[in-house]
């Protein structure tokens, strides 16, 4: 840090007279010598429980003054070691280690580890099974996108949006509650099927869901839009260019934010979702406001993707009709010697893979979330693999606060959109 | 099970845990060598006319994901070159991981590539044997390998040559017990939990706060307090 010249103004403490009139004052604004002072720059620990850190992260950071000379996080405060773990289980009994890595769109990723599953599989799902799995997603991102919303404003000094947004996720966990029974670890997919058929009502749920929605985003768009301390807090503020973007493996809302259309769903299609008619918002600049503009627009997108599914939600068995995945019905249990022992065989051993590795991306609420699977012929993966959106895009926050005020680093962890469970698995 | 298995130390002063299930399974997946191995993505074929040497093998697996084996001594040339060449460009590092098949096979780097504009998927991998855990670090090509290279190191002991910052990342620094996702890791840890504890109560908690964890401005010390702890029992 370079001394600085000091010049101190008048009128700092004067020292009036009975008539007001002005007895003594500071000298007239004068240059100090430069002050043979050393200068270091110093080490602020943020976290990892800090509000602001969006979970257990911890990020040491080096200031020169307020500006931030570099970050260092560190991780592992919430490793688990599920990637250990699912090798000592069945593929069926991963689907609970699943919905724990992010917790704040389980469903997303229950589903994206049984498609990638049933791929390595060979499995088909129905139709029906297919709409609503991406009336699950859809339904999660939105539910992910609330929470980012929410805490981001709180991080920009906001509090109401806050409150609106988690009205609206409230009824989010109503709705993963009336399906699972679970408000956050659902574990509702299930190789080959989802874990029951849906209840009855439920669609009319996420349809009034999905109507009520964009009242509430409308609000908090004019709450925060083009608010002075909301945009002065954000525009300009750690922006990152297309390059350098994908170089760093950015994905989801924050590659898109800097101009590149990449989208999972567009560019490599599942579910019929090339038949979906939805747009991808891209941004321009990269920085953290259209961050902010990015993810807006992706939660009115994906309650046209919901609307859209729920139209086309077909009839029909939810779970595919194959008895080496599919467990038989209780009542077939109950009645049936063969079905119950079917029943146990299918617990117990589990259902066998073929050896070969299979990888599947979806996109993610936070990014490409790639699930990597290599079985060996039997009922247990010999790995099981996560590529983890918010870990990836994470990696980029170095880059993007250095120089910027300590202040600024708060704004661009919540752009990030991070999930610990997920980054540290 | 086969020289994959290494306990940490010669002759420990605390219990070990029996070890885990190693070579209970051995994967025998198919391998197409030859140079007729069919493929779907034609970069594989362009592979293979630019780099004869390289390219040990390839596979279709799952239906139709390709996968490209090449050899390690030569992996950064390949990638670089699957990135650069515009007929290829090959721009998003979507993981990079590696698969432990326990048994004494070697461990393989996968990388999984994909191209933005192209919309073409690759997949590379490069074996190494157990007792030669090293390859080039793919981070002059990618940023986004930085972090994803750490944790392969972390959890397989891969060492990736020319990374900035060879350190591990979801352990802690001081982790004495190995490499956690290798199959001759057991489940719960290398040391017991009484040995863990001790450990974890014998650190000291000025370490995370030290200059040093700033990285790659001065060499960080592994472990600096599991030695005394060990000879003062007083700690």
């Amino acid at each position: 840090m370079a001394t600085q010249s000091a010049s101190y103004a008048v009128g700092r403490n004067p020292e009036m007279g009975p008539g007001g009139e002005l007895v003594a004052s500071p000298a007239a604004p004068f240059d100090a010598p430069e002050p043979e002072l050393g200068s270091q720059t110093m080490l602020v620990n943020v976290g990892p429980q800090h509000p602001a850190t969006h979970g257990v992260l911890r990020l040491v950071v080096e200031l020169d003054g307020e500006t931030v000379v570099s970050v260092t996080p560190r991780l592992g405060y919430l490793h688990s070691s599920f990637e250990k773990l699912g090798e000592y289980r069945t593929w069926n009994q991963i689907i609970p280690l699943t919905d724990r890595m992010d917790y704040l769109a389980p469903l997303i990723y229950n589903c994206a580890y049984v498609m990638a599953v049933e791929k390595l599989m060979g499995i088909e799902v129905t139709e029906r099974c297919k709409v609503t799995r991406v009336v699950f997603m859809e339904m999660d991102r939105i539910f992910s996108h609330l929470l980012w919303l929410g805490t981001w404003s709180i991080d920009v000094g906001a509090f109401t949006p806050f409150l609106y947004a988690f009205q609206q996720r409230e009824k989010v966990y109503t709705l993963h509650e009336a399906f699972t029974g679970a408000r956050i670890t659902t574990s509702a997919t299930r190789i080959g099927g989802m874990m029951a058929d849906l209840p009855e009502g439920w669609t009319e749920g996420v349809r009034e869901f999905a109507d009520n929605l964009p009242a509430t985003l409308d609000e908090i768009d004019t709450l925060l839009t083009c608010n002075a301390i909301h945009v002065g807090r954000t525009q300009g503020v750690g922006a990152i260019s297309a390059d350098e973007a994908v170089n760093h493996g950015l994905t989801g809302a924050n590659l898109r934010a800097s101009g590149v259309p990449y989208d999972v769903r567009k560019d490599r299609p599942y579910y019929d979702y090339e038949s979906y008619d939805f747009e991808v918002p891209i941004g321009c600049h990269g920085d953290c406001y259209d961050r902010y503009l990015v993810r807006m627009e992706e939660m009115r997108q994906s309650l046209r993707i919901l609307q859209q599914a729920l139209d086309r939600l077909p009839d029909g068995p939810m779970d595919v009709p194959d008895p080496r995945v599919t467990l038989p019905t209780k009542t077939e249990c109950m009645s049936d010697m063969e079905s119950m022992i079917h029943h146990f065989k299918l617990i117990t051993e589990g259902i066998p893979a073929p050896a070969e590795d299979c990888w599947f991306s979806v996109e993610g609420s936070k990014g490409e979330l790639g699930m990597y699977v290599v079985g060996d012929g039997g009922p247990k993966p010999v790995r099981w693999r996560i590529r983890p959106p918010s870990f990836v895009n994470l990696s980029a926050i170095p880059k993007l606060a250095e120089g910027h005020l300590m202040a600024d680093l708060i704004m661009i962890n919540a752009s990030l959109d991070i999930v610990l469970g997920e980054i540290d698995r | 099970m086969s020289g994959a298995s290494e306990p940490p130390a010669a002759a420990p002063d605390f219990d070990l845990v029996s070890l885990g299930p190693s070579g209970q399974r051995d994967a025998q997946g198919v391998r197409a060598t030859g140079s007729e191995a069919p493929h779907l993505n034609p970069s594989v074929a362009a592979l293979r006319e630019r780099f004869p040497g390289a390219v040990l093998g390839n596979q279709v697996t799952a239906g139709d994901e390709d996968v490209v084996y090449v050899d390690p001594s030569r992996i950064v040339e390949v990638l670089r070159w699957l990135r650069e060449d515009p007929g290829q460009h090959y721009d998003h590092l979507a993981d990079l991981t590696a698969v432990d098949y326990g048994g004494g096979r070697p461990i393989e780097v996968v990388y999984q590539l994909w191209s933005i504009p192209r919309r073409a998927a690759l997949r590379l991998k490069c074996e190494l044997s157990l007792d030669a855990l090293e390859v080039d670090s793919a981070t002059a090509i990618w940023e986004g390998a930085n972090w994803l290279e750490r944790e392969v190191y972390d959890m397989y002991g891969v060492e990736f040559r020319g990374h900035p910052d060879m350190r591990r990342i979801l352990m802690p620094d001081g982790y004495a017990e190995g490499h956690p996702l290798r199959k001759d890791f057991p489940l719960r840890g290398r040391f017991s939990r009484a040995e863990q504890t001790r450990r974890a109560l014998t650190r000291d908690p000025e370490d995370h706060y030290a200059p040093g964890e700033i990285g790659g401005r001065e060499p960080q010390l592994v472990a600096p307090h599991d030695e005394h702890a060990d000879g003062d029992p007083e700690r």
